[in-house]
């Protein structure tokens, strides 16, 4: 069974490496979207800094909804989902290898590239560690909650904008605590308040991590009864 | 023979799960729902806005409390019973609960929409702002999302078995991470220490408001259920209408 | 009377929150039971439609 998740895993995260599999795309959209804060706010550092971990963490959590229709959709589209269905390996791990791939063909990039959309938003340096090691255990969340989304509506033509509408309400949780935990929005007035942070976003990214295939798995069957 | 009067439990619920009973049963019960909610708001209004007294701190604006606290309370109600059938109606296939999720959503988004509504017109004249990010207000915002995100996936998917499940789905996801999401809202509240000029649930509620506020909730909740019994009535005649017509095109 | 209507100065606070509830809750219950007759005349339609439909085939089939 391990072998059958392995082979999933290395199958989906190949094909969102390949041309055309939306990986970097992510990266391209959070990098425009970190670019255009200070043409919309004004380039001055002081404010910029100041908001830097929570734009960071917003522009994360759009990047990651904008690739979650890859993650059902196509599989669905040409049929190879009905045969990951009645094949030996349980629809929740299916749909917890695809979490996975997505993880690790948009989550880590997205976090590798956060510092450097960083020093363009003029974060301090002594930031950067809190607010990569808050990302990297945050945004599994955001895949395998947006699993959920991208489950509901695998079957609905251009589903991804309302997997979008449904999944952003879940990812609330994480953003409070990501930011917080990246010590962002004028937080470091409480004391202890960044480590708390983390815990409690490790527990959120615990919960998802077992509440997203189990749902995801529900919402195919659904779906493709 | 012996048999047929002793229903079992599980038979008995499945008889109550039968629509053409629930149509028979909500029909005798619908006349008595509509006329008590009607009495129950007709003396919610008169005591709300004229047989109780203004409160010595916030003046005659606490007249918006008889209808914003029930209405807030009802939002929840709502999403309870929403999250409630849909766990029914995913683990039994019961055909009722199906319909029930769905006819409590709008409901409970209408309700959802009036409290946050009727909050910020309490809280320009008591706050000095139509809005703030109030741990409660937030979490009522994000709920008033996760009604219309679920109406959304009922309205998108065409088949209705298809789409309840997935909206059931959708329900359950929701009331799991709903509890996460207030406490997370809050906590993030006493981060960013909020000016607390003034907190709904300060001092302890007077009889004279307490009277209005009780009745005014239970017109309320009456209110809900009799359309809740509306609605329900008018999904099941919309599937015998889609049954009817799939039925017609192949036939 | 118009000290009542002016709710103690706050006259625009508490009276649009009443409106706005009496519109939205009467506004839901009319959609709702408009929506129920809807769906009645509908399933009359069709059940009436239903013991006329036989003859339709019959008679394309006396036409031909």
């Amino acid at each position: 069974m391990m072998r059958a998740f392995q082979i999933l895993l290395v199958r989906d995260t190949k094909l969102a490496i390949r041309v055309g599999g939306g990986a970097g795309m992510a990266v391209f959209f959070f990098l425009t979207v970190i670019a255009i804060v200070p043409l919309g706010i004004g380039p001055n550092l002081k404010l910029l800094a100041n908001i830097a971990p929570g734009m960071l963490w917003v522009a994360l959590l759009l990047s990651a909804l904008l690739t979650l229709d890859r993650l059902f959709q196509a599989d669905y589209e040409d049929g190879s989902l009905d045969l990951l269905m009645t094949g030996a390996l349980p629809l929740e791990l299916v749909a917890a290898a695809k979490a996975l791939s997505h993880w690790l063909t948009t989550g880590l990039p997205l976090v590798v590239a956060a510092p450097l959309l960083g020093l363009l938003l003029n974060l301090e340096t002594s930031a950067f560690g809190p607010l990569v090691l808050a990302m990297l255990i945050g945004t599994p969340a955001l895949s395998f909650l947006g699993a959920i989304g991208a489950a509901l509506t695998v079957s609905i033509r251009r589903g991804g904008l309302l997997a979008s509408l449904l999944v952003i309400p879940f990812y609330i949780p994480v953003l409070i605590f990501g930011v917080a935990a990246a010590g962002g929005g004028g937080v470091s007035a409480v004391p202890g308040a960044g480590g708390q942070s983390l815990l409690l976003l490790g527990a959120v990214a615990l919960v998802s991590l077992v509440l997203g295939p189990v749902a995801a798995a529900a919402a195919l069957r659904a779906n493709l009864r | 023979m012996a048999g047929m009067s002793e229903l079992t439990a599980s038979q008995r619920f499945q008889a109550f799960a039968n629509p053409a009973r629930f149509m028979a049963l909500s029909d005798r019960l619908l006349p008595f729902c509509t006329g008590a909610t009607a009495l129950l708001l007709a003396a919610g209004l008169y005591l709300s806005l004229f047989a109780s007294p203004p409160d010595y701190q916030q003046g005659e604006t606490v007249r918006i409390m008889y209808i914003h606290v029930p209405s807030a309370w009802l939002a929840m109600f709502g999403y309870m019973v929403m999250a409630g059938a849909s766990a029914v109606a995913l683990v039994f296939r019961h055909p009722l609960a199906d319909i029930g999720a769905k006819s409590a959503a709008p409901i409970g988004a209408a309700f959802t929409f009036l409290a946050l509504v009727t909050g910020s017109l309490w809280g320009r004249p008591m706050w000095g702002t139509w809005w703030v990010w109030d741990a409660r207000l937030t979490s009522m915002l994000i709920l008033l999302f996760l009604y219309l995100g679920y109406m959304a996936l009922w309205a998108t998917i065409e088949e209705p078995v298809r789409a309840g499940r997935a909206a059931a789905v959708l329900a359950l996801v929701g009331s799991i991470n709903v509890p996460i999401i207030h406490y997370s809202v809050v906590w993030w509240n006493t981060l960013h220490q909020p000016a607390s000029v003034f907190r709904i649930d300060g001092p302890a509620i007077a009889t004279s408001m307490l009277m209005p506020l009780l009745i005014m909730a239970l017109g309320f909740t009456l209110f809900f259920m009799t359309l809740l019994l509306v609605r329900m009535r008018a999904e099941i005649l919309r599937r015998r209408v889609r049954v009817l017509r799939l039925a017609r095109t192949e036939g | 009377m118009d000290s009542f209507l002016a709710m103690g100065g706050y006259a625009g606070f508490v009276w649009p929150a009443y409106g706005l509830a009496l519109v939205v809750m009467i506004g839901v219950a009319v959609q709702s039971v408009a929506d129920y007759r809807a769906q009645q005349r509908l399933v009359r339609e069709l059940d009436a439609g239903k013991t006329a439909r036989p003859r339709a085939p019959a008679r394309s089939l006396g036409d031909a």
